[in-house]
């Protein structure tokens, strides 16, 4: 899905989260939104998916209006920061929950809900952690089962909050790969949040660096760090 | 939630030489125990010992013939009334207040939270005195509703409406602070997972904090049913009509019928040992899901 962002502002209260930011997404695109804390990346993120409504500008998801979208309709696999898997619920009934609440007109079968439970999880080679309760498993894991939750609901996007933020480098680099194959494989349009330039730079087809409520370049990786635009993305990229 | 007892601790070596640093001498600790051991014997052992040693001073038949006075019986059905009308409402009310204070953001929250704890620091004689002077049948209010047949003071309404008046911080108080360590994340997950509102409540918000609803709402009821002041005052204490078991109690101990008395006041003490019982076998059942909630 093509996602265009046309002169999005966000204030909470008299503090100006985004500035008017303008930004397109092709169809297919994995997108990474890089700049410090406070750059409005995430807030920017939330608007995609709904989760916050622009204070001005329009959000056009394939060229129709869907600012006033309500989260539901939009169909946006969100991973959270903390990945929020529901704790008292197995793996199972975490990645189900978005397939069950559909309404009964469009719910599958419990049987097709367990094949299709069945196959996440093997997409995110965790094939046998169906049973086990959330607090049961690892950093890892969990941001695993939350991006198995998140594909369950056919999404028409993946939004993703940094996502390897609490992971320790290791895990970070192998669950680098399981998205970069999870994108290739599903081909959903792809926009993460992250303020790892080396995860944004080794990951993305396109960057979008941040910097107080701004966009400050976008680029390809090798574009942005051939020509940087502005200081600001000097200094950050350290090049 | 915080109060429940849990063992993570790792296992310490028990010889005095490798003490951790955290544990007290041998001697302070035993001297610890035993002031715990002591007042817990003064201030809460003996004086339920007391109470069935005095209901069964006359022997056991007696006490239950005490009982089976319609008196009693009125006084039992009667605060078991109450408690059955006002827990499930402020069960709710709590719900709904704690929702939404800590899922939304608006001004003059601080002041809704002192507003919901008001009932704790006014003495209930005064609320009760409040209520009169609402409702009572010189009132506009209160007048009318007399004419229609409905009054409100010395009748079970009001009764209804003090304990509820009395109790209701208990539940909101006791889901506030889990609902704010929980945060909005895994409801604001539920919603992009295309859940709706009521959906995500029952599915989500619930389950997370049933435990601290049921310390909330067994709370509640024990207070609803143990309620003297304010009741006291609203009931007019009409003997078979008006008068709740704490009420009853006190006229027919006055009247130095104690067997009666103190048979009622087991009754009431049992009610709350029941509560807590059942708290504790749902604990033991549930342990490995309270577990497992706390460690995420």
């Amino acid at each position: 899905m093509q996602i265009e962002i046309d002169h999005i502002s966000k204030e909470f209260g008299a503090t100006a989260a985004l500035h008017p930011v303008s930004l397109s997404i092709p169809s297919g695109a994995l997108v990474a939104l890089l700049g410090p804390s406070g750059s409005g990346k995430t807030t920017l993120l939330r608007i995609l998916g709904g989760l916050e409504f622009p204070t001005a500008g329009r959000v056009l998801f394939d060229g129709s209006d869907a600012t006033n979208m309500t989260v539901q309709d939009r169909r946006a696999g969100f991973v959270f920061q903390s990945y929020a898997l529901f704790r008292h619920m197995t793996v199972f009934e975490n990645i189900a929950y978005g397939l069950r609440a559909r309404s009964r007109a469009q719910r599958p079968a419990s049987a097709e809900i367990a094949r299709r439970v069945t196959k996440l999880l093997e997409l995110i080679q965790l094939p046998d952690i169906g049973a086990r309760y959330p607090s049961q498993l690892s950093g890892g894991q969990r941001q695993r089962v939350a991006l198995a939750r998140a594909l369950a609901i056919e999404p028409r996007m993946l939004l993703l909050d940094e996502p390897f933020g609490a992971l320790d480098a290791r895990v970070r680099k192998e669950l680098r790969a399981g998205l970069r194959e999870i994108h290739d494989t599903t081909g959903l349009t792809t926009v993460f949040v992250t303020h790892d330039q080396d995860e944004a730079m080794e990951l993305a087809d396109l960057v979008v660096v941040m910097s107080m409520g701004r966009i400050e370049q976008i680029g390809r990786p090798q574009d942005i760090r051939a020509k940087p635009a502005t200081a600001f993305v000097r200094e950050f990229l350290a090049i | 939630m915080s109060d429940v007892p849990t063992n993570h601790w790792p296992k310490q070596p028990a010889s005095a030489a490798h003490r951790p640093v955290t544990t007290e001498s041998p001697g302070f600790r035993v001297a610890l125990i035993a002031v715990v051991v002591v007042f817990l014997a003064l201030l809460l052992f003996a004086p339920l010992v007391a109470v069935f040693a005095e209901a069964l001073s006359k022997g056991a038949v007696e006490a239950i013939k005490s009982l089976a006075n319609p008196e009693a019986t009125s006084a039992i059905k009667l605060t078991l009334i109450v408690a059955a009308v006002a827990v499930p409402l402020n069960a709710v009310f709590g719900i709904a207040a704690a929702w939404f204070i800590t899922k939304y953001d608006f001004r003059g929250k601080a002041l809704l939270i002192t507003l919901i704890d008001l009932p704790f620091s006014v003495s209930p004689v005064v609320a009760g005195l409040c209520l009169v002077l609402t409702f009572g049948a010189n009132t506009a209010v209160g007048g009318w509703l007399v004419a229609q047949g409905y009054p409100i003071v010395f009748a079970l309404p009001s009764i209804i409406l003090a304990s509820m008046f009395v109790t209701f911080p208990f539940v909101a108080r006791e889901l506030i602070p889990v609902m704010i360590e929980q945060g909005k994340a895994e409801e604001e997950a539920a919603l992009t997972l295309g859940a709706s509102g009521w959906r995500i409540f029952f599915t989500v918000t619930l389950p997370n904090i049933r435990w601290a609803l049921l310390y909330g709402v067994l709370l509640c009821n024990a207070r609803a049913m143990g309620e003297f002041g304010a009741v006291a005052v609203v009931s007019g204490k009409i003997r078979g009509q008006t008068a709740t078991m704490p009420i009853t109690i006190e006229m027919l101990y006055n009247e130095y019928l104690s067997v009666s008395a103190f048979s009622l006041a087991a009754v009431l003490a049992l009610l709350a040992l029941v509560t807590l019982t059942l708290k504790t076998l749902l604990e033991w059942r549930f342990a490995d899901q309270l577990a497992a909630a706390n460690r995420l």
